[in-house]
């Protein structure tokens, strides 16, 4: 048999916390073949990245401990002296990390950043160090490279920026590349592009690949084999295919079971609830269909017209408007009682000063919003008041959207005595209820949000929305930072919570696939316009639009059986910044469908 | 780590924290840590001490130093240690004037603890107010506010202090009133800074689009999330208004002679130093010195438990 390039065994991760030692990765071995790509896939707190940053090296000696062997080219890591590691990492081992915008030094030119590298480590002229920079940056597919060379990271996107730090990985000639969530702060099409391109560089060098992720769908397009953890624990590995066909621990079960698929509600109308595992037996258990709720007689809870939202920016001494973002450009929208719609785009598409101006948290430029018949523009204090009481909106991030300094029990009490609903006594009563609708117990009501998991958080967060009966609940990316068998749970519940309530949810998310699952119909935006809206059906089975069918390509599926070589263009995302003088053209749209609408010019 | 995986989502997730369900609250824990760190106890002590001394000087005080008919000036510049004619003994020595110094520093910390906590508590009433409105109008209101802050902040202290002093004459109001001037500037910009920050973050805009009144989600909900930073600069700042205090009695314009304040005391003894009479101006100096000291130990610490990144 073939010597793996890194082989770990019996890998054990130990942190002081508060001067005891806690485990935080137990036990795990596994090989890294050569030109191999290996998945370690977990949901937060699993130790994945800790087993990266153990290979490495990284973690203070202070306040950690790591035990096991770790061979690499003959050698065991954790035995090497500093020194010696010092010349493996970033020489023979490249590393990527998650934040694009962090990774590379602000105030050095990238071509700076590469040569830099290349001078250490492979003892090159200034001269042969550029030319190989410019190599390098042409090998990780960035235009005009040599121009290139001379700018700043703030002047690269998101995206460009990953390709940068590749580059730089990439410099040294690595033999294994481990790559810690490389695409988790992208958007969809960017990430696509960078896995094409970690694929393609990886035929191109032979290098091996650890690629860390919490994303299944991520997993599949990419590795070959596949480690799962689970608190600390690698619980299952095999390949890939084995492991998305026939899954043998309860753990893994569960965790496929939640992820969400492009493509696997074709042919159907109305949301699906997620299957849940038995977590003792692993047994899926059947999913409950969802019940009609759109309230197609009634006149719609949400109508939005050619709602205009621009933001100026200002320069210099006298404050002069030289420009503007056009984030929402001539929206409209509308939603019935029972009724999800989804906003769907990327980073800067609009969706969610949308969804801001919808209640006014940002104010809009132009355009009229009814809520249940009321005009939300023109509202004064007090209407504007009574309108916010029928509109409530989630957002994205639990850990912000709760005062850390009030305890839940009163920050979901809090709207109901505001808003004079119920006194003090019959307001508590109704908090225990709310907890208990959103599968909470009641007695948590005197804890702080710190004490709550992020899932916990988001309940919360949700109680407190339905705190005021609305009709209509606005979720900012609600789900989309929660690890994926919470979001499949915090989903089922808002199911369950439209067919108690018919609730209507303008649900805004950058995730096609939990949209699929979720909404009647779809709107997609691409730089603050909306670009195709129709039932969902129509819109994922049969996209129109240039743009629907890019972001469509662009998803990664969790099947390996359906991966595919697809071509993704390396367009980048434009930005919706328009020079003061812009004056927007009238946009025409063609009926593709009953209901549904595509933009044409 | 989440243990919410795999059960289902009608049933109720539950007390999976591993935590008993009382629930101490960030203050709570802030106290606590407090005091488990061993500077900050020792700062505490000794600031406890200074100001139970300070409050029951007339009980404990030998002699009341501001009672004229209860001195003795052939008394004058004693030596610690020495016996009076009516049998008291000055454990460490006596002023210019024959005050029993243990007593004079004892009632001078009474001035100088009041002083410097009521000016810093109005200050920082006053000072937090227009950095809260200021932050949270914004617009011209802010630029306008804050202009008065820069134009505050960029003359010293002690010089508006001095000025203050000079039109309105001497007196423990007056000096609290001139601190106040001084000092509401830094609390202004160090709250209007936090602010401006916990403004936009979540959980406010979840509070405007659940329509409370402005009111609240000011006072209620910025405000609290705004203080850590507040109370550390309180804590300082108190410790600062002290020392201006002493300052400016020490240079003759604080407080009258009749009611020596700690910078009194040293400026009284100032000029007896170079002829051997240390204690006149060392014992009030070392008073001075170790309650700043212990101020400070506390402040640092408060900084350092308050301080959101060590959270992690």
């Amino acid at each position: 048999m073939i010597k793996p390039t890194l082989s770990i065994s019996n890998l054990t991760t130990s942190f002081r916390v508060n001067g005891e030692w806690q485990n935080v990765v137990r036990d795990v071995s596994f090989d890294i073949g050569e030109k191999e790509t290996v998945a370690v896939v977990g949901e937060s707190g699993s130790g994945k990245s800790v087993t990266a940053m153990s290979i490495m090296r990284l973690l203070s000696p202070a306040n950690s401990r790591v035990t096991g062997r770790i061979e690499f080219e003959g050698k065991n890591l954790l035995d090497l002296p500093l020194g010696d590691m010092q010349s493996i990492r970033g020489n023979r081992i490249g590393m990527i990390f998650q934040e694009p915008m962090t990774s590379l030094n602000p105030v050095l030119k990238i071509g700076q950043q590469i040569t830099e590298v290349l001078v250490q480590h492979r003892g090159m002229s200034d001269a042969q160090a550029e030319a190989e920079a410019v190599r390098l940056l042409e090998k990780v597919r960035i235009p005009s490279a040599r121009s290139r060379l001379n700018e700043y990271p703030m002047s690269f996107s998101g995206g460009m920026r990953q390709r940068v730090v590749i580059a730089i990985a990439l410099a040294c000639d690595p033999k294994l590349l481990i790559a810690d969530e490389p695409t988790t702060a992208l958007d969809v099409t960017i990430q696509a592009q960078i896995l094409e391109l970690i694929k393609t560089l990886q035929e191109e060098e032979g290098m091996s690949v650890l690629f860390i992720t919490h994303d299944m769908g991520v997993v599949a397009e990419i590795s070959d084999r596949t480690v799962v953890m689970y608190r600390g624990e690698a619980v299952e590995s095999g390949t890939t295919r084995d492991i998305f066909k026939a899954a043998k621990h309860p753990y893994t079960r569960a965790l496929l079971s939640a992820v969400p698929q492009l493509g696997s509600m074709t042919g159907t109308d109305r949301p699906l609830r997620f299957p849940q595992v038995d977590m003792a037996t692993g047994e899926i258990q059947p999913v409950q269909q969802t019940e009609d709720t759109v309230k197609l007689n009634a006149g719609p809870i949400l109508k939005v017209d050619d709602l205009v939202t621009r933001f100026n920016i200002k320069k210099g001494f006298l404050r002069k408007t030289v420009g503007r973002i056009h984030a929402v450009e001539g929206v409209s929208l509308e939603l019935r009682q029972g009724e999800t719609l989804s906003l769907v785009g990327e980073s800067g598409c609009g969706k969610s000063t949308t969804g801001r101006s919808i209640i006014r948290l940002t104010d809009p430029t132009a355009g009229e919003i009814r809520i249940d018949g009321k005009n939300v523009l023109g509202a004064g204090k007090s209407e504007l008041a009574d309108i916010r009481r029928e509109a409530q909106m989630i957002f994205q991030d639990p850990f912000e959207s709760l005062n850390p300094r009030i305890r839940i029990g009163e920050a979901i009490a809090e709207p109901i005595i505001a808003h004079g609903l119920a006194n003090a006594a019959e307001a508590k009563e109704r908090v225990g209820e709310l907890l208990e609708r959103v599968g909470l117990s009641a007695s948590m009501a005197s804890r702080f949000p710190h004490e709550f998991s992020g899932g916990q958080r988001q309940r919360v967060c949700i109680a407190r929305a339905l705190a005021l009966e609305p009709k209509l609940i606005i979720a900012d990316e609600s789900v989309s930072a929660l690890d994926v068998s919470v979001k499949a749970q915090v989903i089922n519940l808002m199911l369950d919570l439209q067919e108690k309530y018919g609730l209507g949810y303008l649900f805004i998310s950058h995730d096609m696939a939990v949209v699929e699952r979720i909404s009647h119909r779809v709107a997609v935006m691409y730089l603050g316009e909306i670009v195709e809206v129709g039932p969902r059906r129509a819109v994922f089975e049969n996209p129109q639009h240039e743009y629907t069918k890019r972001l469509m390509a662009a998803v990664p599926i969790a099947d390996p059986s359906r991966r595919q070589t697809r071509r993704i263009s390396n367009e980048e995302i434009k930005s919706p910044f328009r020079a003061a003088d812009y004056v927007p053209s009238k946009r025409l749209y063609r009926e593709a469908g009953e209901g549904h609408f595509v933009q044409v010019a | 780590m989440n243990q919410e995986t795999g059960t289902t989502s009608s049933v109720h997730v539950g007390n999976n924290l591993g935590k008993p369900t009382a629930s101490r609250s960030p203050f709570r824990q802030a106290i606590s840590a407090l005091l488990n760190d061993k500077l900050a106890l020792l700062g505490i002590v000794l600031v406890l001490i200074f100001v139970v001394a300070a409050i029951l000087a007339p009980v404990i005080a030998p002699q009341n130093p501001y009672d004229l008919s209860q001195l003795d000036i052939l008394d004058g510049r004693l030596p610690p240690g020495s016996e009076s004619m009516n049998g008291l003994v000055y454990v460490i020595g006596t002023d210019d004037q024959g005050r029993d110094l243990l007593s004079a520093i004892l009632y001078g910390l009474r001035t100088s603890i009041l002083v410097g906590i009521s000016s810093a508590a109005i200050a920082l009433i006053i000072g937090a107010s227009i950095g809260l409105i200021s932050a949270y109008a914004g617009g011209r209101v802010d630029s306008v506010l804050m202009r008065i802050v820069d134009i505050q902040l960029s003359f010293p202290a002690i010089l508006i202090a001095l000025i203050f002093l000079a039109i309105l004459g001497q007196g423990v109001d007056k000096i609290i009133l001139a601190l106040i001037v001084t000092q509401w500037a830094y609390y202004a910009r160090t709250i209007r800074g936090s602010a401006l920050v916990e403004r936009k973050r979540a959980y406010v805009d979840a509070a405007r689009s659940m329509a409370l009144p402005d009111r609240r989600i000011l006072f209620r909900h910025i405000l609290p999330n705004c203080l850590p930073p507040l109370i550390v600069v309180a804590t300082m700042r108190v410790a600062y208004a002290i020392m201006l205090e002493a300052t400016l009695s020490f240079l003759g314009i604080g407080l009258p002679v009749t009611e020596p304040s700690l910078g009194l005391l040293i400026s009284n003894g100032f000029e007896y130093l170079l002829s051997g009479d240390y204690w006149i101006s060392f014992f009030p100096g070392l008073a001075l010195l170790l309650l700043i000291v212990a101020i400070n130990l506390i402040g640092d610490a408060l900084r350092d438990i308050l301080n959101p990144r060590r959270e992690g």
